[in-house]
């Protein structure tokens, strides 16, 4: 009875370790359940494009950011642990800035502060804090690629809802036909603008990716009713 | 009516039918010919025959002046733009019969996809039917310009009832008004349709300009008024002005514009809003039968005429040199204060609430049209903007009483 059970190794795609990674798609999504990261949701949906480079940017930072706080976890004194986490943070940032703008200066451009606006996601500093000060690099690698899954996920579904009703283009293909009127470069309406159609301006808005964010909430909840709190 | 109600009786849907969740419907349907026929077995609290469908009709009934008059109006103003109207009830049938094909489909759209959706929930939801789009789907309509697009309508409904009534639990249950929710979609989404000078007169979107004759501008009295937010060469008055000294901006467009005409609803804007004395024939049936609240209505007037005043006193353009009583009768501020601002459910509940949240609401629309140019109209804004706020006021007013009592108890 007093035999010490040795701890099994754990494979590297166990059970749990899969847990990390499909758990924030779904049962804790970070925007629709913890609520996380809205700013950026607001901010950088309305064409696809945006949002996929967002959630490039996002798991660059919080992929890497997630082992070096692993790594780190037992030597970061728990006093100052929130200012060595930003350090790390902000270092990523920069990089991820810098590359952008070096090979991606159009979308970069559009996307303007809010690539610097990472650093404040709380969805980074929330697994740094929650997840990468207890546990190992390669768990902390994996919980870092769910919960940008499950970020992008949601940014993807807001952008394609956004892109196609507010600007009528899917990744900037004009699938709705052409709305701009110019007798002298020859452009008349067509497709669906031709009979009375027009693009929404109010999805356009910040707002009303709120509205989005909230139709995915409710969707999510009606199908998975596990998901609802008790009152 | 005998073999209606038999036939009736004889399609219901009961819970061994296979149609036995469309009994909603059904029970929708019959109710509107028939008072129910369970009665409350033992002693019953109420005391008046009133109940949801019947007040929702009475404020149907009120809303017919309005509806009316705006069919007839529209088609006024699309001969006015076309410069063969005359005088305002020269071509009486003419102008009749254009109003009411362009009016009475979007008022079928809006009832049409509204009740749909309504329907669906409450059979999803297995709910009995309630009557709450009854109202809404008259307002929509009446607060609209005549020149919308019928599939903006649908869209519009479809996005007020769902998120503005039906994630909160349906009718009962909405935090903001669903009919200016509509609007206010429509505004934000496509505002060439809802807003600036080539809207309000129907048909004068697609006439080329030079068929239009000289003055008409198609502005209604509120872009003109906003007008003169801007510098003074955007005026609507500002060249007359400068040409005769007597005359200001201000009087110029007093001048264009006779209170007379305002009141009695000649002028340009959304379906409904612009016949005083049409709304005040509902505010009147509202107000005798009960079912729209005098303190809800009167504080608002009295929190527009407020505004109106102090905006007058300090008037450093044209636009706040307009008289406050001037502000109560042009745009959309009537139609606000007798069917929007006193929805029963996003208002506020308690008795000194409904003075305060009126009184804002009013004050805030008339803050919005004057200080704001970029939005003429502000009286929509305002209340839904109030119906949030509105659970906040009950909140404190209750929060006052019970500390006033727990003092008087303490005291004595």
């Amino acid at each position: 009875m007093s035999e010490k059970i040795k701890a099994p190794k754990e494979p590297l795609f166990s059970k749990k370790n899969k847990r990390l990674v499909t758990e924030p798609l779904d049962d804790n999504n970070p925007v629709t359940l913890q609520v996380l990261g809205i700013c950026s949701a607001l901010a950088i949906t309305v064409s696809i494009e945006q949002a996929l480079i967002m959630t490039g940017a996002v798991f660059f930072v919080l992929g890497l950011g997630n082992v070096i706080i692993s790594l780190l976890r037992n030597a970061i004194p728990s006093r100052v642990r929130i200012i060595v986490q930003l350090v790390v943070v902000a270092a990523l940032v920069i990089i991820v800035n810098e590359v952008l703008k070096a090979y991606l200066p159009d979308p970069a451009e559009k996307l303007s502060v809010f690539v610097g606006l990472i650093i404040t996601n709380c969805i980074i500093m929330g697994r740094f804090e929650a997840f990468a000060m207890a546990n190992k690099p390669w768990p902390s690698f994996l919980d870092a690629v769910g919960n940008t899954l499950g970020y992008g996920m949601v940014l993807v579904i807001v952008s394609v809802i956004r892109e196609i009703f507010g600007s009528g283009k899917f990744f900037g293909y004009p699938i709705l036909g052409n709305n701009i009127v110019d007798p002298e470069a020859g452009l008349e309406l067509t497709g669906l603008y031709s009979i009375g159609y027009m693009n929404n301006n109010f999805i356009i808005l910040a707002p009303f990716a709120l509205f989005a964010v909230a139709l995915i909430i409710w969707v999510q909840r009606a199908r998975n009713k596990s998901l609802i709190e008790e009152h | 009516m005998k073999s209606l109600e038999k036939f009736l009786r004889k399609i219901e849907p009961t819970h061994e039918s296979k149609w036995a969740k469309f009994h909603p419907v059904w029970d929708a349907l019959y109710t509107f010919a028939f008072t129910p026929g369970e009665t409350t077995k033992k002693g019953s609290h109420i005391r008046d025959g009133i109940d949801l469908k019947r007040t929702m009709f009475m404020v149907i009934v009120a809303l017919i002046p309005c509806l009316l008059f705006g069919i007839y109006n529209t088609g006024h103003w699309h001969y006015y733009a076309e410069g063969t109207a005359g005088a305002f009830m020269d071509h009486f049938g003419d102008k009749l019969l254009y109003g009411a094909i362009k009016i009475l489909p979007i008022v079928i759209v809006s009832y049409g996809i509204g009740l749909g959706v309504e329907f669906i929930f409450c059979i999803r939801n297995k709910h009995a039917i309630q009557e709450g789009f009854l109202v809404t789907g008259m307002l929509i309509p009446l607060i609209l310009p005549a020149d919308i697009p019928l599939w903006m309508v649908a869209v519009a409904t479809v996005f007020a009832v769902v998120l503005g009534k039906e994630v909160f639990g349906g009718t009962g249950m909405n935090i903001v008004n669903i009919a200016l929710t509509a609007r206010a979609f429509l505004f934000f989404g496509y505002p060439t349709e809802m807003s600036g000078d080539k809207v309000w007169m129907s048909g004068i979107g697609d006439m080329a300009k030079a068929d239009i004759p000289e003055g008409v501008t198609g502005a209604t009295q509120l872009g003109e008024l906003a007008s003169f937010t801007f510098p003074q060469e955007e005026w609507a008055y500002g060249a007359e002005a400068v040409a005769n000294i007597q005359e200001t901006a201000i009087s110029g467009f007093q001048s264009a514009w006779p209170l007379w005409e305002s009141f009695v609803g000649m002028i340009p804007g959304s379906i409904g809003e612009t016949s005083v004395a049409a709304i005040l024939i509902g505010a009147i049936l509202l107000l005798y039968t009960g079912i729209g609240n005098w303190k809800l209505m009167s504080s608002f007037v009295v929190g527009g005429l407020v505004v109106g005043l102090i905006a007058n006193w300090t008037a450093v353009n044209p636009y706040m040199e307009l008289e406050p009583l001037n502000h109560l009768i042009i745009g959309g501020f009537a139609f606000g204060a007798v069917f929007m601002i006193t929805d029963p459910v996003s208002a506020a509940q308690t008795s000194t609430g409904k003075f305060i949240y009126g009184f804002l609401a009013g004050a805030l629309s008339i803050t919005i049209r004057v200080f704001n140019g970029a939005y003429p109209e502000g009286v929509f804004l305002a209340i839904l903007f109030m119906n949030v706020m509105a659970p906040m006021i009950d909140h404190y007013v209750i929060q006052v009483n019970i500390k006033r009592r727990l003092k008087r108890i303490k005291t004595a």
